[in-house]
């Protein structure tokens, strides 16, 4: 139960308390906890994160780096990631969740349906071992290790996160799919699609002309709510293909115990978690002003 | 009694409903109605918790146990091979499933203890108690959860015990959100008036009025939060920071062995070793997904849409 001393670990355990306490105070570890928070809070309003911990060692030479610097290059790199995984998932779980309520029931819309609630019980990395054993060891299509560096170039980038970027895919789509169907289900259950009904209009017309309109509220929401999902998931996706994201960052620098880049990095995917609750917030007070006036 | 079955008599009747069930035979019949789904799940829920009680008298060897050959192929002596260091991996699923849903299993116990208890003590008293715990919730669930417990875990280190509170404290918002928001409308029920004027405690009006009524919707949050536990248990035991060698754990042997699945074209069976503990992961959480379903359905009365 007790708190990891950054000291203590890199010096070892034989190390005198002198030494542990000089190191300390050399990286500011000896002031109160609530100093060392506002000084952090202060710095990151102004774009600046810190020194990380790491690259120091016993005899005192210096190498370590910004933590703004370990982290806007991957920063990228997951962005990147995250938004070709999004610009699969979303039209595709837009399309199959439109499909499965024209087709209800059907046995495409029930292997659909199976299909999504087995791929949403599954966890990431099963689904990405699965993907690999597949399409990078049985047949070599796709790298397994998607080790991108800067001069990589866009289309050799496509090629080696085309698994990454499947798995988070896989992971989403279900939600997103299902919240579709459900919500397109829903309204034409309304009195207006009876009255579109009875006047003749065809199934496929009813659902594109009068009920999707009307579902863009819910279903930009759970977008915008499966988008801050990725921000999440892309750290265990990262780890496994071995990606230079900042969920890998992330992990190795809570293995090494280097606070100020866990802390950095906390910061990222916390702000944009926030911000893309907020946008689905904002969406559904858009398409829906009824929301503004609780009763 | 009368038995037979074509003449009518009151007396029979009134006789064969005299008969009283016992529970036991009261859920034999609920299993036997029970969907297909639900039945498989029950079945590997009970198998899985066999496994992790009798661990040691089912497991061919001992949890860390070391053979000279690592990564052995598959065979009689070491039914799916070794793994990196020379370990029994078919003990090591077997110890994994006690390690790993017994982790799970117990954060989800304290994560409703917590949420579950301030949940209704902030349904029952509904001043600034209620307005700072639910607005302490809200900073909590604003933060994606495997994030926040990667940064509690690099603070107060990896420890099974840290893994177990971090864990439960961060899901316990979900389960208070809930137990507040199903105790609101029990709370205002007469019998819990009259409770409270007959001069009950909170703690009397908390287990024995409002507890019995919201039980349902808790029980199928518990088997719902034990999958989201268990997964991102796995996840962290996966990213190398949850629970730490040599104990087995499902998530951490994926991990581990995971540089077999290279070898798919030469073994096919060797390349499958690291997804063994990922699908014992998975089937476990279909499981308890299924047999929540079911429970939500017979209890609820949902039914399915048109």
């Amino acid at each position: 139960m007790l708190p990891g001393d950054f000291g203590q670990a890199i010096l070892g355990q034989a190390a005198l308390p002198e030494t542990v306490a000089a190191f300390r105070q050399e990286l500011g570890l000896d002031k109160p906890a609530y100093i060392r928070y506002f000084d952090w809070a202060l710095g990151a309003i102004q774009g600046d994160l810190g020194t990380s911990f790491s690259g120091r060692n016993a005899s005192g030479a210096d190498r370590s780096a910004e933590v703004v610097d370990k982290i806007a290059p991957r920063l990228w790199n997951t962005l990147f990631l995250a938004s070709m995984a999004a610009l699969i998932a979303v039209p595709l779980s837009l399309i199959l969740g439109i499909l499965t309520a024209l087709y209800r029931n059907s046995f495409f819309d029930r292997s659909v349906n199976t299909a999504t609630l087995t791929t949403i019980s599954f966890p990431e990395f099963f689904v990405a071992y699965i993907l690999i054993l597949f399409f990078a060891s049985l047949n070599q299509i796709f790298p397994s290790l998607a080790n991108v560096d800067p001069d990589t170039n866009f289309g050799e980038r496509i090629y080696r996160t085309a698994l990454p970027a499947f798995t988070l895919t896989l992971v989403i789509v279900a939600h997103m799919m299902r919240m579709t169907r459900a919500a397109i289900i829903n309204l034409l259950a309304s009195p207006y699609i009876q009255m579109a009904k009875l006047s003749g209009a065809s199934q496929t017309e009813i659902i594109l002309k009068h009920a999707l309109p009307n579902a863009w509220a819910p279903i930009a929401t759970v977008i915008a709510f499966n988008l801050a999902y990725l921000v999440v998931g892309v750290v265990v996706v990262e780890v496994v293909f071995v990606y230079p994201g900042v969920g890998q960052l992330m992990v190795d620098a809570v293995r090494t115990r280097d606070i100020p880049v866990v802390q950095g990095c906390a910061l990222i995917f916390a702000v944009t978690y926030i911000l893309l609750n907020l946008i689905a917030d904002i969406i559904g007070i858009v398409t829906n002003p009824r929301l503004l006036h609780p009763k | 009694m009368n038995k037979d079955t074509k003449t009518y008599s009151a007396a029979g009747e009134v006789g064969s409903i005299l008969e009283t069930r016992s529970t036991f035979t009261r859920l034999k019949i609920e299993l036997t109605k029970a969907p297909l789904t639900a039945k498989f799940g029950i079945f590997i829920i009970i198998v899985f918790v066999g496994l992790a009680i009798f661990a040691p008298l089912i497991a061919p060897y001992g949890e860390a146990e070391v053979f000279p050959e690592p990564y052995a192929p598959w065979s009689s002596n070491h039914i799916f091979g070794t793994d990196q260091i020379g370990r029994d991996i078919f003990s090591r699923l077997i110890f994994g499933a006690r390690n790993t849903v017994g982790v799970a299993f117990a954060t989800t116990i304290l994560a409703f203890l917590i949420g579950g208890a301030l949940g209704l003590a902030a349904a029952i008293n509904r001043s600034y108690l209620d307005l700072f715990l639910s607005r302490t919730v809200d900073v909590l669930m604003a933060i994606p959860q495997l994030i926040f417990a990667l940064v509690l875990l690099s603070i107060f280190g990896s420890t099974i015990i840290n893994l177990i509170i971090i864990i439960a404290v961060l899901d316990s918002t979900r389960v208070f959100r809930l137990t507040r928001a199903v105790s609101l409308n029990v709370v205002v029920m007469d019998y819990v008036e009259v409770a409270k004027l007959r001069g009950e405690n909170i703690s009397w009006v908390m287990r024995k009025e409002i507890l019995p009524n919201i039980l349902p919707p808790l029980i199928a949050e518990f088997g719902l939060r034990f999958c989201f536990v268990f997964l991102s248990i796995a996840a962290l035991s996966f990213l190398g920071v949850g629970i730490q060698p040599p104990t087995a754990d499902w998530g951490s042997m994926v991990r581990e062995n995971a540089s077999l699945i290279q070898f798919a074209q030469y073994d096919l069976k060797a390349a499958m070793t690291p997804l063994l503990p990922a699908a014992a992961i998975a089937l476990l959480t279909v499981a308890v997904n299924f047999v929540v379903d079911w429970f939500l359905h017979k209890t609820s009365g949902i039914k399915d849409e048109k």
